[in-house]
């Protein structure tokens, strides 16, 4: 626990500015001595004074990754009393997460919530007095990447990620079983058969490692709920951003009745776009299970855009919505420009004091250009940011897949070098409690448990 | 009325597995030991099956011996039969099972107990436990037992270990006898003597197969099982020589769909289904119409038939335990190849009996809230012998250390399996019969059968139990393995002509280049021995003396030389895993630790550790319930406290 090196971005993620890694632990400086190179390629930050600033570059393997400035400071005088490597980079967002990853690949590990200034108070650096406030944000912290875990992951990624557990935990399983019980269970020859299954698991998480990086699989960016009564043309709204038919398009009220998301860039500034159901007083219960969700997903978004229908009267549902949005980050669009307008920013303004009211057609594409204009310059004037936990939280979450195909890589060198078959499950274990990891579970009994319900055990 | 009354320093109630260890070791401790149990007859008794070890259960047996137990010893004397199980797999799993021949394995123990001074054997019931208010100290602490008979045994500590006594009812079909197993007298009056100081109380089933008349067996059906030609011992003390010996088989036969179908067929019957039976069964013993329900596509399971001993015709059949009716037992039993024929000499049954929910228990299994009441084997809802002993052995050492003032002895989850078992039992929320396995020791590479002495003798030694010549042996053979591996790591080999003609014999690539043994050890095919030819060094070291002309121990240390540099990278990979593991259990709680106070601390957490009252931080981080959160704010909330005093 407190032996390890870890590593996390230490400032806010915003696009523009300076952004810093922070690296603290034992092996700080090992680390950045295996990817900085100075200018003439001869610094070693291993030997330079404490308390010094370095110019260089990172180098992930022969890969030049950034232009950066490294602050050296040795243990004790840095915030954690620790060994601390600072690395100062200048090139935005993708940049900033890729040192990261570089870092974690050089042996570092993702800092947990709140690590940093854990560490800073158990050695002592935080006054006493403090203590309460540093559990606080611990929990705080913790609180907030335990539920956005879960939220970032697609379905379709956990399903896969379930079902390599699952297949993962039965092997280890039968191996167990037979360790356990080998007058009963025979795993003679097994090593060919995981040998195979291993090979196609390594294949599966190295295309889902990939996805992960073009930031596919862990759904990042500004969390935006598309919200507004059933028909106000939210899906053409998804589906004009997206620039493809993600959602179906009916004129028929209430056809998206669960919620659809989509990661969509606009200017290089990403957007988790989220398509809910209409809001709406509703019988059915599909429907209502929809309007529900959507309400939830409203009130933990980062933004919302709610799509009005400008071509009929604003109604009760109308009024739910501003409700709902009030206290929010929210741009108003009335839309279906195309038809004749019942509803004017006027209209808006008597219920709600928003400044960002766009008139659009989705349908037609009228004012999307405008829309992506004001998507953009909200973000760059900070007004909506990226909340760095849900951001370190994808970094962990990778880091943790990276570190279960390392895992059963392991498992495939063991099977090759014939090593005997309870040596498998070692790294087998590992690669199940890190897939684990990223889907929010605990081990727990899960291992004896499978054995014995698969398994007929015994006397 | 008068009353007998005697003075003891330990009461151990009950002569198991676990009570046999445990008087053992507080005798031998210098301890004067009374042990109750409800028959003499009974002392180190096998009510179910046959054989001691196996894996993981093999290696508490060898763990046990380690630290100077007596199970190693008496099966080494009186085994019938003796097996490695998992030879070819990796040395972290190879797990040794003998037969034994019951009625002398329970001679044996008892004659071990009768020759030990300070060892008093008593047959009794223990009815109530006396204890009273240290009002110094604000604690309840033991001060004696009392009999059914009204007998008062004044000591300053007892070791429960009652097994499957406590209340006990033996079940087959619709008839229930309110009896221990095999018919032996129940203890009745324990538990509500229990009840009374606190101790809250589970209801455990465990169950037998039926045995019988070896000579109504048609064994030409069978497939013959026979035991290793070369036996290894359990201990470490046996000298291999005296262990090589003539062996009686096992046989193997098989269930049919016929037994199947038969057993299917009269579920209704059984008191499992009828509900008579309320206790929680094991999930890896499960009876044989556990197994044709759960797994109702397999069409057959194995069947073992295994000798009770060598003097009697009883045979055990292993495999097929059942709580059915006497008319069913024979009719499926008689379905099955070989048994045709058969006369049943005793029922299969099924046991319930009371036990205790073990996380009242600190890991010395001492109990958290009456100072001097330790309790080990299957009254701590275990089940086997080994883990018997391995706990009664633990529970007698602390209750003898403590009586001595002396720092107690804890085995942690890194040093062995026995320590595995203890806090998987003290931490763990446990439904059912707890049995050891292989998958529940996270570093089982470290904690081998055939490194139990190097792990764990040194701390018999500072018990107590361990002899001085005994201990400076395995100090010889630390240093030998050593400087052995060493010498390995440091001889370079060249590709000489000699070299690659020993590699070719050996079905092994030749050199390209130089190399050291150890590099050569290292491969699957190669070893300590095979190299002997090319160890230039290796004969003049015998000569000289500096290898031992001891076979046993330089038997001993060339094993240890080939697993260390064979195995070394993922043995170095769990020896860091360890590393990190012993940081957190190295931080210590205190168990009457107020966690109210903690600032924060989510109302789930609070909840658990108020419950379990963990000793440590790593083991409240193996509570289910307390989250990597709430460890964090522990951990600070400790450093606050650090800082304040």
């Amino acid at each position: 626990m407190e032996g390890k090196t870890i590593a996390a971005i230490a400032t806010a993620m915003s696009p523009g500015g300076i952004s810093i890694v922070r690296i603290s632990g034992e092996e700080a400086v090992l680390i950045i001595d295996r990817i900085f190179r100075s200018p003439k390629g001869k610094k070693r930050l291993s030997q330079v004074e404490s308390h010094t600033i370095h110019y260089g570059f990172i180098y992930d393997g022969e890969e030049l990754i950034d232009e950066v400035m490294v602050a050296v400071m040795r243990a004790p005088r840095s915030y954690t009393m620790e060994d601390t490597v600072e690395i100062n980079c200048h090139g935005g967002i993708l940049i900033t997460k890729k040192i990261l990853e570089v870092v974690l690949k050089y042996g570092a590990v993702p800092a947990e919530p709140g690590e940093f200034t854990k560490k800073a108070f158990l050695n002592g650096r935080i006054d006493l007095s403090k203590a309460e406030a540093v559990i606080d944000l611990i929990n705080a912290k913790n609180e907030f990447a335990m539920k956005s875990s879960m939220g970032q992951l697609r379905g379709s990624v956990s399903n896969k990620i379930n079902s390599l557990r699952d297949s993962i935990l039965d092997s280890i399983a039968f191996i167990e079983a037979a360790l356990d019980d080998p007058e009963h269970i025979s795993i003679e020859g097994y090593g060919d058969e995981l040998l195979k299954k291993v090979d196609e698991m390594i294949v599966e998480m190295e295309q889902m490692e990939e996805r992960a990086d073009n930031g596919k699989i862990l759904v990042e960016g500004i969390k935006t709920v598309i919200l507004g009564k059933p028909n106000a043309g939210k899906s053409s709204l998804l589906n004009r951003l997206a620039r493809e038919e993600r959602a179906i398009v009916t004129h028929i009220a209430g056809t998206t009745r669960d919620t659809l998301e989509e990661q969509i860039r606009i200017g290089g500034v990403s957007f988790k776009m989220i398509d809910t159901a209409g809001i709406r007083e509703t019988e059915d219960v599909v429907e209502q299970i929809g309007v529900s969700k959507a309400k939830v997903l409203a009130k933990e978004a980062d933004l919302i855009l709610y799509v009005v229908d400008s071509s009929v009267d604003l109604d009760d549902n109308d009024k739910e919505i501003i409700e709902l949005i009030k206290n929010k980050r929210a741009i108003i669009l009335l839309n279906k420009l195309d038809l004749e307008q019942k509803v004017k920013k006027e209209d808006i303004n008597k219920y709600y004091e928003g400044l960002h009211i766009l008139e659009i057609s989705a349908k037609e594409g009228i004012g999307v250009e405008a829309l992506e204009q004001t998507l953009m310059e909200l973000f760059f004037k900070e007004e909506v940011t990226f909340n760095d936990e849900v951001y370190i939280t994808n970094i962990r979450q990778k880091n943790a897949l990276n570190q279960a195909l390392e895992s059963l890589k392991m498992v495939k060198n063991s099977i090759e070098n014939e090593m005997p078959e309870d040596f498998f499950t070692i790294d087998l274990m590992n690669a199940y409690s890190q897939l684990g990891y990223i889907v929010g579970e605990e081990i727990e009994e899960d291992l004896v448990n499978r054995i014995f319900e698969k398994f007929c055990m015994g006397k | 009325m008068a009353v007998l009354e005697e003075q003891y320093d330990v009461v151990v109630v009950g002569a198991g597995h676990a009570g046999c260890e445990a008087a053992l070791a507080c005798a031998r401790l210098g301890l004067e030991t009374i042990v109750f149990t409800v028959s003499i007859e009974s002392i180190a008794l096998m009510p179910c099956n046959p054989n001691i070890g196996g894996s993981s259960k093999g290696h508490l047996v060898k763990e046990i011996d380690a630290l100077g137990g007596e199970m190693g010893k008496n099966i080494d004397k009186t085994f019938i039969q003796s097996k490695m199980l998992n030879k070819s797999k990796g040395p972290a799993v190879h797990s040794l099972r003998a037969q034994a021949d019951k009625d002398e394995y329970s001679k044996s123990m008892r004659r071990v107990l009768e020759n030990t001074d300070n060892l008093t054997i008593r047959q009794g019931e223990v009815a109530e436990i006396l204890t009273e208010v240290d009002t110094v100290n604000n604690v309840t602490k033991v001060i004696g037992v009392k009999t059914y008979s009204g007998a008062i045994y004044h000591c300053q500590a007892v070791v429960l270990a009652t097994g499957t006594y406590l209340k006990a009812r033996c079940i087959y079909g619709e008839v229930s006898n309110e009896t221990g197993p095999n018919g032996l007298q129940a203890a009745n009056h324990l538990t509500e003597s229990l009840k009374s100081l606190g101790i809250e109380m589970y209801r455990f089933k465990t169950g037998t197969p039926a045995r019988v008349d070896k000579r109504s067996i048609d064994f030409s059906k069978m497939e013959e099982q026979k035991g290793d030609d070369v036996v290894v011992p359990f201990s470490f003390t046996t000298d291999p020589k005296s262990v090589q010996k003539d062996q009686i088989s096992c046989w193997l036969t098989y269930t049919n769909e016929k037994t199947h179908e038969i057993i299917r067929e009269n579920l209704h019957r059984s008191p499992l289904f009828s509900g008579m039976i309320e206790g929680t069964g094991p999930r890896y013993c499960p009876s044989i119409e556990d197994k044709v329900v759960k797994f109702a596509e397999r069409e057959r399971h194995q069947v073992f038939i295994e000798p009770e001993g060598i003097e009697t015709n009883e045979m055990y059949i292993g495999g097929m335990s059942s709580s059915l009716p006497e008319d069913v037992q024979y009719a499926m039993y008689k379905t099955v190849p070989g048994l045709e024929n058969l006369k049943i000499t005793r029922n299969a049954y099924a046991i319930e009996y009371d036990c205790i929910n073990a996380r009242q228990l600190k890991n010395t299994l001492e109990f958290k809230h009456i100072s001097g009441l330790y309790s080990g084997g299957q009254f701590n809802g275990s089940s086997g012998y080994e883990e018997a002993a391995a706990q009664g052995l633990i529970a007698g050492i602390n209750a003898a250390l403590h009586i001595l003032g002396k720092e107690e002895l804890v085995l942690d989850r890194s040093e062995a399996y026995i320590g595995v078992l203890i806090d998987d039992l003290v931490t763990k929320e446990n439904h059912e019969p707890y049995r050891m396995m292989t998958s529940r020791a996270e570093y089982r590479l470290i904690l081998r059968q055939d490194n139990a002495d190097l792990r764990l003798t040194e701390k018999g030694y500072n018990v107590g139990l361990i002899s001085e010549e005994r201990y400076r042996r395995l100090q010889q053979k630390k240093e030998l393995i050593q400087k052995e591996v060493k010498r390995m790591e440091n001889t370079n080999i060249g590709a000489s002509k000699e070299v690659q003609q020993l590699l070719e014999e050996n079905s092994s690539t030749i050199l390209k280049t130089g190399t050291t043994l150890a590099e050569l050890i290292r491969r699957p095919e190669l070893s300590y021995e095979l190299l002997a030819p090319i160890d230039k060094e290796r004969q003049g070291l015998i000569e000289s003396g500096q290898l031992p002309t001891d076979e046993m121990l330089l038997n001993e240390v060339i094993e240890q030389v080939n697993i260390n540099l064979k195995y070394d990278g993922y043995i170095k990979r769990q020896l860091k895993q360890v590393e990190q593991f012993k940081k957190l259990e190295n931080k210590k709680l205190d168990i009457d630790f107020d966690y109210t106070k903690v600032h924060s601390l989510r109302i789930e957490a609070v909840q658990k550790l108020t419950e379990y009252k963990p000793s440590s931080i790593g083991q409240a981080s193996r509570i289910s319930g307390v989250s990597p959160a709430d460890i964090s704010v522990l951990l600070i909330h400790l450093e606050q406290e650090r800082r304040k005093a």
